[in-house]
């Protein structure tokens, strides 16, 4: 059964970009553009990695990432974090909310692919 | 026989001479040539005043009642004479330095300028003394009705009070002429200390004369003279010691509290030095005063009838000879005694009622607010004169009340126990700088209280003015306050009974009374001052003419004004009085203001006690005001510094913070602003470079390739428009911006703006007003066009209405023309009507704006450059903005 990938993401060009990366390599992508519900989503059905932005409508990213390793169901969930903020200082905010990876947008597919390879690794 | 036109021709003659004298005293003193007048014999012979006609006709009379007790009257003062560095020397220390001119001006200063007390002392001294001056009087009288009685005359003797009235008429006279001619600083009488100089020569040279025809011409000799003694009853007189100790320290106490031996001892006194001479010729002067007293009562006890009174054998020992030159001279001796020490007393005490009582009660008459005019001086002069004449009636009342019965030395001894009452709080408060006001106000008042209940009103006899039951009994039958047997203390004489007392809880209510109130500031710079008089003094200080009083007031308020600002305003004072440089006349009112001026900078209190000082007579020295002026000057100034300092710190931090808190937010806006840029750029970048990989990677569809390659196209368009936007704000914003300001229409403006926005693929239904739109404008066309665009584009991409409407209004509102673009969507919240003109404040998501959020940004940048407002309109329904067009006329065309 092919892993399952939940990109969280508002820009749609985003979306179809890395839906068309991952469902190439034979990831299930499934997509969901609003903060505000998207941790409700993740615990209704629980992907095997999550490809999280940080600014989204409704709630931000750092929010929905602190939300989840709050919650003992998901605390260990990867989570692979883009964003176009690329500053140290949310790098340094993602770490400390305990994400898995953090990526700084442009990225390159292929080191996206391979993360996302790496993270879900069984 | 002396005839009464003779007696009186020659006492009238005398009291001309004394005029004479007087008034030459007072011409060299005023010439200046008067040095003679400050020798030490004028000074010693001036003392004399302690020996008045009771000592004159009273002592022989003491003596033949009791012997040779008389003798401890003379040995007092000799002992305080002698001792005259420990107690005098520092009275007239003090009395010269610090301006003193009475007894009660002493004890008032002292505790720190009390009114309360000066008007205590005054009162006391008044009450005390009356019964003095009326023994005077008393001495005059009889006196006279000695030469009618040996005339065989009745032109005296029927009516004794009316001739004492007389007396006391003339004294009244003399000592206003005398006493009051001027006011002077230091409230010496040049003339009157002649005079009474003159007439101390003339009662001792008849005491004498009276004295040497006794022992020679009556009793034949000195040898004859021993053995009368010998054998008459004065040398089997018991002497009680009690008596006489009590007696010797009544008379020494009573010598430095006199109001009367104060004025010549301390006012008086020319200069210190004149007091070594007095210490030994004083106590000699009394010592031949005293020497023929025994002799002059045992030969009138012996060769007059039984039953003559003593007190006048100094009259009748001569008259009874026959001898009546020596008789007269004899009436001049006695005559001389009471004038001189009436003069002065009434001098003494009418300046204390007039310092003490009447001037504070004008002053405070006339309210604070009350400009202190010149005729200050007449109400002083007015207001001695007065009470010249008031205390002489007194005196005379005490007279006709007493009956004129009593006994010549009981009557002087009776005022010597009052005004000894002072003695506690004078030599405590030169000696001791804890006592305190409230110390000497109970010890004085429990002194006066135990005298008069004591020895005052029995004095008036019998049902005088106590009832004879309250003498025997005690008031309301309280044995223990019996008047003459206090505290149920009997068999003791009633004069020692009343000293004992008084004297003792007097003080012992002064060491408490000062031991457990504390003294104020003013008086402990006072008791300071009195008790340290010779290390603060260098010998008296002359305070004589005006201007250095003005030079003095000048320095101290250089220290308080500082240098400049009291000069500035001596000067100017000095200019309105017509007066060249720095120091005007001190006048009431320059006073006044300067006082003013002090306390502005050192407060009311102490700038009228620094004022005070100089104007009343300084009771502290200008020295030690200078320092504590000084002092505060320098404290104050240093405060001041320190002050300023601190609010200059205080303002630089406060603008350091300020500027700080700007860079931070200045700091924290720029770096939210490159956090929204890089976002802003950053995304479309992502779109570009992940499909342009999956495009190089190749093998997709022509679908794929066709879609992808427009999605690069679009984030490459979304880019240049950012970039555009981003350029375009940041040239309004630094007012680089070049405006083409033209004539046009706002119809044409809107045409333009409609159609530029009609193609776009979220264009909405406009809805105009034609025939309003013709409005004449003279401003940017093109600029304005652009905000017009951004609105409806705006409307189109945000109104979530099923058929998105527009409607484009222009109206007057408040004579302005304003244009209103509504639309008919949901309208924008009120927190978020305050941000949508903020930078990057894009409220949706982006796909739909297809913007940076700058749009509304730059339509108000615009707005500002051209001269008119866009704001957001609430209350409309839909989102609504109402554009403010700028002033549509143009400058140029008007003129």
């Amino acid at each position: 059964m092919a892993k399952r990938v939940l990109v969280i993401e508002d820009e749609p060009n985003i979306i179809e970009a890395i839906s068309f990366i991952l469902s190439r390599d034979g990831w299930t992508v499934h997509t969901h553009s609003d903060g505000e519900t998207a941790n409700e989503r993740i615990t209704a059905t629980p992907p095997d990695l999550i490809i999280l932005d940080v600014m989204l409508p409704g709630k931000s990213g750092f929010d929905i990432l602190r939300d989840l390793r709050e919650s003992p169901q998901t605390t260990d969930l990867p989570v692979l974090m883009l964003t176009a903020r690329g500053q140290t200082r949310d790098r340094e905010m993602a770490e400390r909310l305990g994400v898995t990876q953090f990526m700084t947008k442009p990225f390159s597919n292929a080191e996206v692919l391979e993360s996302v390879r790496a993270l879900v690794r069984d | 026989m002396v005839s009464f036109n003779l007696l009186l021709a020659v006492a009238l003659a005398y009291v001309a001479f004394l005029f004479v004298i007087a008034f030459a005293a007072e011409r060299s003193a005023e010439k200046g040539s008067g040095a003679w007048l400050r020798s030490p014999w004028i000074y010693t012979l001036s003392l004399s005043i302690y020996c008045t006609a009771w000592t004159f006709y009273g002592a022989v009379g003491y003596a033949a009642r009791s012997g040779l007790e008389y003798l401890t009257i003379y040995l007092g003062p000799t002992v305080v004479m002698i001792g005259w560095w420990w107690v005098l020397r520092k009275l007239v220390r003090i009395g010269r330095s610090q301006r003193i001119t009475s007894i009660a001006d002493l004890v008032s200063s002292r505790f720190g300028k009390s009114t309360a007390l000066g008007v205590m002392v005054t009162l006391l001294m008044v009450v005390a003394a009356t019964p003095y001056l009326a023994l005077q009087l008393q001495s005059v009288t009889l006196s006279f009705a000695v030469f009618a009685d040996a005339a065989g005359d009745s032109w005296l003797s029927e009516d004794l009070t009316r001739s004492a009235l007389w007396v006391a008429l003339g004294l009244a006279v003399f000592t206003i002429i005398f006493g009051t001619r001027n006011l002077d600083a230091n409230e010496r009488h040049h003339g009157i200390v002649m005079a009474i100089a003159v007439e101390a020569v003339v009662k001792l040279c008849a005491l004498v004369a009276v004295g040497v025809f006794v022992v020679w011409g009556v009793a034949g000799g000195f040898g004859p003279m021993i053995d009368l003694i010998d054998t008459s009853d004065i040398a089997q007189w018991q002497q009680s010691s009690g008596r006489w100790v009590g007696l010797t320290f009544l008379s020494g106490a009573a010598f430095l509290t006199l109001p009367r031996m104060f004025q010549v001892l301390v006012v008086e006194n020319a200069d210190e030095k004149n007091l070594i001479t007095a210490s030994w010729a004083f106590p000699l002067y009394l010592l031949t005063m005293s020497l023929f007293v025994v002799p002059i009562a045992v030969v009138g006890l012996k060769i007059l009838p039984e039953g003559s009174n003593p007190d006048l054998f100094v009259l009748t020992i001569p008259l009874s000879q026959g001898l009546d030159g020596l008789a007269i001279f004899s009436f001049l001796g006695g005559f001389s005694s009471a004038t001189s020490m009436v003069i002065v007393a009434t001098i003494a005490l009418a300046t204390m009622i007039s310092n003490h009582i009447v001037t504070p009660l004008w002053l405070s008459s006339k309210g604070p607010g009350a400009v202190v005019s010149g005729d200050i001086r007449q109400l002083v002069i007015g207001a001695r004169r007065l009470s010249i004449a008031g205390v002489l009636l007194l005196g005379y009342i005490y007279f006709r009340l007493s009956g004129g019965g009593e006994a010549l030395a009981a009557i002087g001894l009776i005022s010597f126990a009052g005004v000894v009452q002072v003695l506690p709080a004078m030599i405590g408060g030169i000696f001791w700088r804890g006592a305190t006001r409230w110390g000497a106000v109970a010890g004085i008042t429990v002194g006066f209280v135990i005298w008069a209940w004591s020895l005052f009103l029995p004095s008036f006899g019998p049902d005088g003015i106590l009832p004879q039951t309250v003498i025997d009994h005690g008031p309301f039958g309280i044995a223990a306050l019996r008047p003459q047997a206090l505290f149920g203390i009997t068999e003791i004489d009633p004069l020692i009974h009343a000293l004992m007392w008084s004297m003792l809880l007097n003080s012992v209510a002064f060491f408490f009374g000062s031991v457990l109130t504390f003294p104020q500031p003013l008086e402990r710079l006072q008791g300071a001052q009195f008790v340290n008089i010779f290390e603060h003094s260098e010998g008296a200080r002359a305070w004589t003419t005006s201007t250095a009083e003005a030079e003095d007031l000048l320095i101290m308020a250089q220290r308080i004004l500082g240098s400049n600002e009291a000069q500035v305003l001596f000067q100017q004072e000095a200019q309105r009085q017509g007066k060249a440089g720095y120091l005007p006349e001190v006048t009431p009112e320059f006073v006044q203001n300067l006082e003013r001026e002090l306390a502005g900078s050192v407060g009311a209190a102490t700038a009228h006690a620094m004022v005070g000082q100089f104007i009343q007579g300084a009771s502290v020295s200008v020295e030690d005001l200078i320092a504590v002026a000084d002092e505060a000057a320098q404290i104050m100034e240093y405060s001041n510094r320190l002050e300023q300092k601190s609010a200059e710190q205080e303002r630089t931090a406060r603008q350091l913070r300020d500027a700080n808190e700007k860079l931070t937010q200045l700091s924290i806006q720029k770096d939210a602003f490159l956090s929204q840029i890089s976002h802003e750029l950053r995304t479309p970048m992502t779109s570009i470079r992940s499909f342009s990989e999956i495009l190089r990677e190749g093998g997709m569809s022509d679908d794929e390739l066709s879609k992808y390659s427009g999605i690069i196209h679009d984030e490459a368009m979304r880019l240049t428009r950012l970039l555009d936007d981003l350029l375009d704000l940041s040239v309004l914003e630094n007012g680089q911006v070049t405006l083409n300001m033209a004539q046009g229409n706002l119809k044409t403006v809107i045409d333009r703006a409609v159609s530029a926005t009609a193609h776009s693929p979220t264009a909405i239904t406009v809805k105009r007003r034609d025939g309003e739109e013709t409005i004449p404008l003279y401003t940017d066309l093109d600029r304005l066009t652009q905000v017009f665009i951004n609105l409806i584009a705006n409307a189109g991409k945000y109104c979530d209405a099923k058929r998105p409407v527009l409607r484009i209004e222009p109206r007057k509102v408040a004579g302005e023309w304003v244009v209103d673009f509504i639309d008919n969507g949901a309208g924008i919240t009120k927190e978020n009507q305050q941000v949508i003109f903020e930078k990057f404040s894009r409220l949706s998501d982006h796909r739909k704006a297809g913007g940076a959020g700058l749009g509304l940004a730059i339509c108000r940048e615009i707005m500002t450059r051209l001269g008119g407002t866009i704001t957001y309109l609430p209350g409309q329904g839909g989102a609504a903005f109402r554009v403010v067009l700028p002033a549509a006329v143009n400058p140029a065309l008007t003129r």
